[in-house]
């Protein structure tokens, strides 16, 4: 976290800082979370501790990835998905509507689907993550990527990796076994493009491979 | 004109997208994925009212939110050098006045942004923009097209006049006739990829960017306009965008401001713009409502044919498409009106959505169309098969080719055409009710300008440049296919770098001319490329020189992979390796320009769209059970990637036809469904088998690879093959999209 390096900051911030777990202690911690943003921007707009609003404590985070360990000190507010692609540099994952409305977010979280825009990166202590760029062993593709690529099952490729995870979640739960299942259980993942056809015969080729995904 | 001028093409090899690894990785690099040290954040703050002043605005507590580096408002915003406040914007003859975030204090609509507020983190900013608070000085606001249709206006410019051929309004002395008002309701491109941009300056004079745009040569013009710098000083990049249907046709006022916000603070800055700004802010396909009067002699011949539409623009620009231009040449008709009115409304000006004013027309025309052939008794295809133009009525000029009749053909075959029952609600399956229906689309083929440079290296491998970008129908790939072709190379030998003004100048990625016009550059550079190589084989001494001296041409040789062969002899043969060591050349290279010219034809892509779909009486639920999607779009050049771009043709129009619609509550001029759970778009359920067909012959004048264009055809007619379907299946007659279960069960 940026801070301004001057004596007079720090000394500002401590005290802001004594303020805030002041407050803390006076809630049960569940209950701050829930109305700690309110409050914070009560006490902004007062002018009482405006720099009390943006110092949440962090929290401690071990989190694989990709099969990595990431010994991490986050911010409770912040989401699995920008927690990759803003502080791991981890972009294959796509924001597409922040809201769990689209899919192009969707991980693997312990080999299950997750839309990690609606998933707070605190709540994945000690979860293994499978991300996009997580699915290839070295240059050689996990089959649901060769079947994209095979039967075109993508046009500008931005909802591709959601795609991607959500398919091979989609055989992995039994989800699979027909192309109307299919359509059904990968409706929450929106292609713009509408390359659903592809996508379908894609999905569909991998599930008669019968490889163990 | 000789037959033998329309050759089948070889069908065309079925090559893989060339960037389907990267994409499928997760590598392929999007605006919001760049990454460069010491990123901040921006984020904008709309205004809360359609209409009026910023009487105040407070960003103190946002100032002092942890983190931010800088809150920008009119009243703070650095002074760009190009910006001057009008008095009034949307005055003419300029077609109105681009909006520039906050040059003044004046509100044209709802989000329309206050301020940019940048901080060192995402969740910072996002925190601080909304500590940001506006007391405004209002004035009444109007977003509702039927309200003001009073105020309907011929756009400025002589291209929206209107036009006559024949009678005026001649259909009104036919045998029969209808008269009808189609709606069309906003829809939003929402590609998946959120408009998004990342600038980073260096130094006052010199700035990259990584943006969202179908065209980087566009927004670098933009940005040296607004800052009045050289272009040479101005970098943008955007080599892959996550779809954008027509959205990023123009450079948005909020990448002028990341522009701004990114010099102001003097770092690399990320702004991607929340799925609800993508409804507000970056344009739409704009409410038009038409009327169609339409009719023929009793034996189908069409007598007259009149179309108006009149269509919303904002409050501070004219925006115009060609809603009613296809109704002028698509049908051999005598009489011919057509009428085009704008109204100016507190709502973000429009921009093309594909297909764009065409797709939107062709749902009055096409429907139309069909309600007649319901009046003459008459089978749809055979009503325009009676009506085929076979010049174009407009200008009287042959057209440079022209196979609609084969795509009527191919689509009825393949989708059962004569199971249809002439008369509605007669065909049922269970309880469902089974209908059938098709729609015409055309559009324009163009030939612009491009140039591409080509780079031949010692083994083999050739390298492709141009700034064209990609958005999603496989631009590089189009490219790969057609000097593969010319060139004997494997696609794998072939790598295309686009997507930067550092590359040569190529076009913006939009209506439909980009196979045209950069398919023909690569096509022209790689013959120029292969003459080179043949003028360097062939030299005195060299391995394939001539013996009486003359000079060796392209067409004297075999090219591949490995090198050339002599065309007689394959024996004589000189690997690209030896032939550059002998020339003491790193690299053949070779940069062409490349454009077509003003050509005695008339030209036009054609597509016909063919549904079977179900209908279920007591709900109204419409199931779609088949698409059948044919196009006449000259040769097909790569064809895994014209099907897929036309299957997703389909699915648009399958969205525009049955469920999108930006509902706005006039009673605040404001959007209640800016989300993708409440804006629906089709997904995977709601797609049925799409079967693309291609006629896949040459246009022999338009340019040397006979492609005419794809990506607007494929959406254009699909809304009212739906609609028809729909009165083929119930009798009912939806005339105002999208076609809900409600308005069927009222109707």
């Amino acid at each position: 976290m940026a801070k301004k390096d001057s004596g007079k900051d720090r000394l500002d911030e401590n005290e802001l800082n004594k303020g805030r777990r002041n407050f803390l202690k006076q809630s049960s911690v569940l209950t701050a979370l829930a109305v700690t943003p309110t409050a914070l921007v009560k006490a902004a707009e007062e002018g009482l501790d405006e720099k009390a609003a943006g110092y949440f404590e962090k929290m401690a985070l071990s989190i694989e990835i990709n099969g990595v360990n990431h010994n991490l000190s986050i911010e409770p507010r912040t989401t699995l998905l920008d927690l990759m692609r803003e502080q791991l540099a981890l972009t294959g994952t796509k924001k597409g509507c922040d809201h769990g409305q689209c899919g192009a977010c969707t991980v693997h979280v312990d080999g299950n689907r997750v839309l990690s825009c609606l998933t707070l990166g605190v709540m994945m202590q000690g979860k293994k993550i499978t991300t996009i760029e997580g699915l290839a062993d070295g240059d050689k593709l996990h089959p649901m990527q060769e079947a994209f690529i095979k039967h075109d099952g993508f046009q500008c490729g931005y909802c591709t990796p959601g795609q991607i995870m959500s398919g091979i979640a989609c055989i992995r739960e039994g989800h699979a076994n027909s192309d109307e299942e299919i359509r059904e259980y990968m409706s929450g993942n929106i292609c713009r493009c509408g390359a659903y056809p592809n996508i379908v015969k894609a999905i569909a080729d991998v599930k008669k491979g019968g490889q163990k995904l | 004109m000789k037959q033998d001028l329309f050759f089948d093409k070889k069908i065309p090899d079925r090559i893989n997208r060339v960037d389907g690894r990267a994409k499928v990785t997760g590598s392929a690099a999007y605006a919001a994925d760049h990454k460069m040290q010491n990123t901040v954040y921006g984020f904008l703050v709309g205004s809360t009212v359609a209409k009026g002043r910023i009487k105040s605005i407070d960003t103190k507590a946002a100032e002092r939110a942890p983190g931010v580096l800088a809150v920008i408002t009119h009243l703070n915003a650095p002074k760009l050098p190009s910006y001057t406040t009008g008095k009034d914007p949307s005055q003419p003859p300029t077609g109105g006045h681009p909006l520039r975030f906050f040059s003044s204090d004046e509100v044209f609509y709802y989000d329309q942004a206050i301020a940019l507020v940048i901080a060192d983190t995402y969740e910072r900013v996002l925190h601080a923009s909304k500590l940001v608070k506006a007391q405004y000085e209002k004035a009444v606001h109007q977003t509702d097209l039927d309200a003001s249709l009073g105020k309907a206006k011929v756009p400025t410019g002589p291209r929206f006049e209107d036009y006559t051929r024949g009678e005026k309004d001649g259909y009104k002395s036919a045998a029969v006739k209808i008269e009808q008002e189609y709606y069309q309701p906003i829809d939003v491109h929402n590609p998946m990829e959120p408009a998004a941009i990342m600038a980073f300056w260096e130094g006052q004079d010199k700035v990259t960017v990584y943006t969202k745009t179908q065209g980087v040569q566009a927004t670098q013009k933009s940005i040296s306009d607004a800052f009045k710098l050289p272009l040479e000083n101005i970098t943008v990049n955007a080599e892959h965008i996550g779809g954008a249907f027509g959205m990023g046709l123009r450079t948005w006022p909020y990448e002028i401001a990341a522009v701004m916000g990114a010099k102001k603070v003097g770092k690399p800055l990320k702004l991607v713009l929340h799925r609800e700004q993508m409804f507000t802010n970056v344009g739409y396909r704009p409410a038009t409502t038409q009327k169609i009067g339409l009719g023929a002699t009793t034996d189908g011949k069409l007598v007259g044919l009149t179309h108006d539409a009149t269509a919303n623009t904002s409050a501070y620009e004219e925006f115009t498409e060609a809603t009613v231009n296809m109704s002028r040449f698509l049908y051999a008709c005598p009489n011919v009106t057509t009428r085009y009115r704008i109204v100016p409304l507190n709502i973000v000006t429009p921009i093309w959505m594909r297909g764009p004013g065409e797709a939107t027309g062709s749902f009055a025309l096409e429907s139309a169309m069909d309600e007649l052939a319901y009046q003459l008794k008459l089978d749809p295809v055979e009503f325009r098969l009676r009506n085929h133009a076979d010049s174009d009525p407009e200008n009287g000029l042959p057209w440079s080719s022209k196979f609609l009749k084969e795509c009527y053909q191919l689509g009825a075959d393949a989708i059962g055409w004569k199971d249809r029952k002439l008369q509605p609600g007669t065909s049922k399956d269970g309880d469902w009710l089974i209908g059938y229906g098709m729609g015409t689309g055309s559009f324009g083929a163009f030939r612009g300008a491009a140039t591409v440079k080509a780079m031949l290296h010692p083994d083999g491998k050739l390298i492709l440049q141009c700034s064209v970008n990609d958005m999603g129908p496989g631009t590089a790939t189009m490219m790969t296919a057609v000097a593969s072709d010319l060139m004997g190379l494997p696609v794998n030998k072939i790598t295309v770098q686009m997507g930067s003004t550092l590359l040569p100048p190529g076009p913006m990625q939009g209506g439909s001319t980009v196979t045209a016009t950069v398919g023909s550059a690569v096509h022209d550079v790689c013959l120029a490329l292969k003459e080179q190589i043949a003028t360097l084989a062939g030299k005195e001494g060299a391995a394939i020189s001539k013996a009486n001296a003359q000079q060796l041409k392209a067409a004297d040789l075999v090219f591949s992979e490995t090198g050339v062969a002599s065309k007689t002899d394959a024996s004589v043969r000189v690997s690209y390796s030896d032939l550059l060591k002998q020339n003491n050349l790193p690299v053949i290279e070779l940069t062409k320009e490349s454009k077509g010219t003003k050509l005695p034809y008339s030209s036009y892509s054609y597509s016909v769209h063919f549904v079977k779909l179900r209908v279920h009486p007591a709900t109204g639920r419409i199931k779609i059970d088949h698409v059948v999607s044919c196009a006449d779009a000259g040769t097909i050049v790569s064809a895994k990637t014209a099907e897929g771009q036309m299957m997703g043709g389909a699915v648009g129009g399958i969205g525009m036809a049955l469920m999108e619609d930006l509902v706005i509550d006039h009673r605040f001029g404001r959007p209640i469904n800016n989300n993708l759970g409440d804006y629906h778009v089709p997904v995977n359920a709601d797609i049925p088998s799409v079967d693309v067909l291609f006629v896949n012959k040459k246009d022999p004048y338009l340019n040397p690879i006979g492609a005419k264009g794809l990506g607007e055809i494929a959406l254009v007619g699909v809304a009212p093959a739906i609609a028809n379907a729909v009165f083929n299946a119930t009798g009912k007659r939806i005339r105002s999209l999208p076609i809900t279960q409600d308005k069927l069960l009222e109707a």
